[in-house]
């Protein structure tokens, strides 16, 4: 079987539908599948559930499934820097739920291990514990959180080589390997497709088993706060 | 004289012990990376999958696939290591890191601290707080002794939804520094900013407290 696709369009190409559940990996803008996630912008699927970390900014990543308002619910631990998403929000037109990023790390990582639930400290006494179940182990009270899965998710990795062994790179692996394994189906966009048995075994993240579909791209990789420090002058 | 910025990054900076793993928040906890004494090793961890922080890159080193949790680009050093996020909140949630210095809204005299919501108010998201006060073993707040509006963020009990409960041991501002004594037992006021007198302090904390003998 091939995983490989020539283009993000094809890449997706059955497997969306309205009212779908879409995990989508990145950090910020940093290591988000951009031309899986135009494509499904392209694609015109509604009512849609988005499970990312971020929301993107107004014109990139994700905030372009907002300007088109594709998006009903995200799941989120912070989405500071989208205007349009304020806007949504306010307006009542978008749901949100937010989640501590831990918990919605080990959230992912449970459903994609078949985990359905675990307990977890943060958010003891706060808005997030509110209405469900805590329990008391060794002395200190956690609080229960549900593992989650999607119907589709769309990760964004380094390198692949043909049967979908994944090498990220720097910060840019984030939520993109625990996604890869929650996904009913997984698809992938990497800057390069290396030939089967190039890559070392042991060096890679995340094998092959959670990858259904692979895409090269060029990605434009934009930069949300480009920090630099001056060179000291003799 | 109350603290600066840059003096408040000093003084949370003498929280650092040799050998510590550190998670620094976003703001003037960023600035207490410029303050570690020579000689001293302190690995720096930044929640979105990066242990060994180094300074932010030169002009021709900026990489986008390198950046910290504030969104920053950065640089890797020797002892550098990346990993998932799931990883990351793993060594946080675990107990695996010695100190975490955060900024806050709001902080009760039993260590319950408020720093991600004001209802009313466009929320953006409590991002990684609440696991890091939830699973770090010792929190420190580095803040304004007061908000914008002239009130003490020092408070007998939060008024903004909590962060987490009971998981500060010590508040240091621009006027003092003061450890929360452990099982509720309060506050203890155990050091003056420079200038600083005791009853300016007592003006303009709402929180009950005990002063250190010595201190003042």
């Amino acid at each position: 079987m091939r995983k490989i696709f020539p283009d993000a369009k094809s890449a997706l190409e059955g497997l969306t539908f309205d009212g779908m559940t879409v995990m989508s990996g990145g950090f910020g803008l940093c290591g988000i599948p951009e031309h899986l996630i135009a494509a499904l912008r392209d694609s015109g699927v509604k009512g849609l559930t988005v499970i990312s970390n971020n929301a993107g900014v107004d014109d990139f990543g994700l905030g372009q499934l907002l300007g088109t308002r594709q998006i009903a619910k995200m799941i989120s631990s912070y989405v500071g820097e989208n205007k349009e998403f304020e806007r949504q929000y306010l307006a009542g037109e978008l749901q949100l739920e937010f989640n501590p990023q831990g918990t919605l790390a080990e959230r992912i990582r449970a459903g994609g291990a078949g985990i359905p639930a675990f307990f977890t400290a943060t958010g003891v006494g706060t808005l997030v514990a509110e209405g469900k179940e805590v329990r008391e182990f060794d002395s200190r009270q956690y609080v229960m959180e549900t593992g989650l899965v999607a119907d589709l998710s769309i990760v964004k990795a380094w390198k692949a080589d043909e049967r979908g062994n994944l090498v990220f790179r720097k910060t840019a692996r984030n939520f993109n390997p625990m996604m890869a394994t929650a996904g009913k189906t997984t698809v992938v966009e990497v800057e390069q497709i290396v030939p089967t048995g190039s890559l070392d075994p042991d060096a890679i993240h995340t094998p092959g088993i959670y990858v259904d579909r692979i895409v090269q791209t060029v990605p434009e990789k934009r930069i949300e706060q480009r920090t630099v420090r001056q060179r000291e002058t003799a | 004289m109350a603290r600066t910025r840059e003096q408040l990054a000093e003084r949370a900076a003498k929280e650092l012990q040799d050998g510590f793993y550190v998670n620094l928040g976003i703001g003037i906890p960023t600035l207490v990376a410029n303050y570690i004494p020579e000689g001293m090793t302190v690995t720096l961890q930044s929640e979105n999958g990066l242990l060994g922080m180094g300074p932010f890159p030169y002009d021709n080193e900026v990489d986008a696939d390198l950046i910290n949790a504030g969104k920053q680009t950065i640089t890797e050093i020797p002892e550098s290591a990346y990993f998932s996020s799931a990883d990351s909140f793993a060594m946080i949630r675990g107990g695996h890191i010695n100190l975490s210095i955060l900024g806050a809204m709001e902080v009760a005299e039993n260590g319950d601290i408020a720093n991600w919501m004001i209802p009313g108010k466009l929320v953006k998201g409590m991002g990684g707080a609440m696991d890091l006060v939830a699973g770090v073993k010792r929190v420190v707040v580095v803040m304004d002794h007061a908000n914008k509006h002239g009130q003490s963020k020092v408070l007998k009990r939060c008024t903004l939804p909590l962060t987490g409960t009971g998981v500060v041991s010590r508040i240091i501002t621009d006027l003092c520094v003061f450890d929360v004594k452990p099982d509720g037992a309060g506050l203890e006021l155990i050091e003056l900013a420079e200038g600083v007198a005791l009853d300016e302090v007592a003006a303009r904390t709402e929180a009950g407290y005990t002063v250190k003998p010595g201190v003042g």
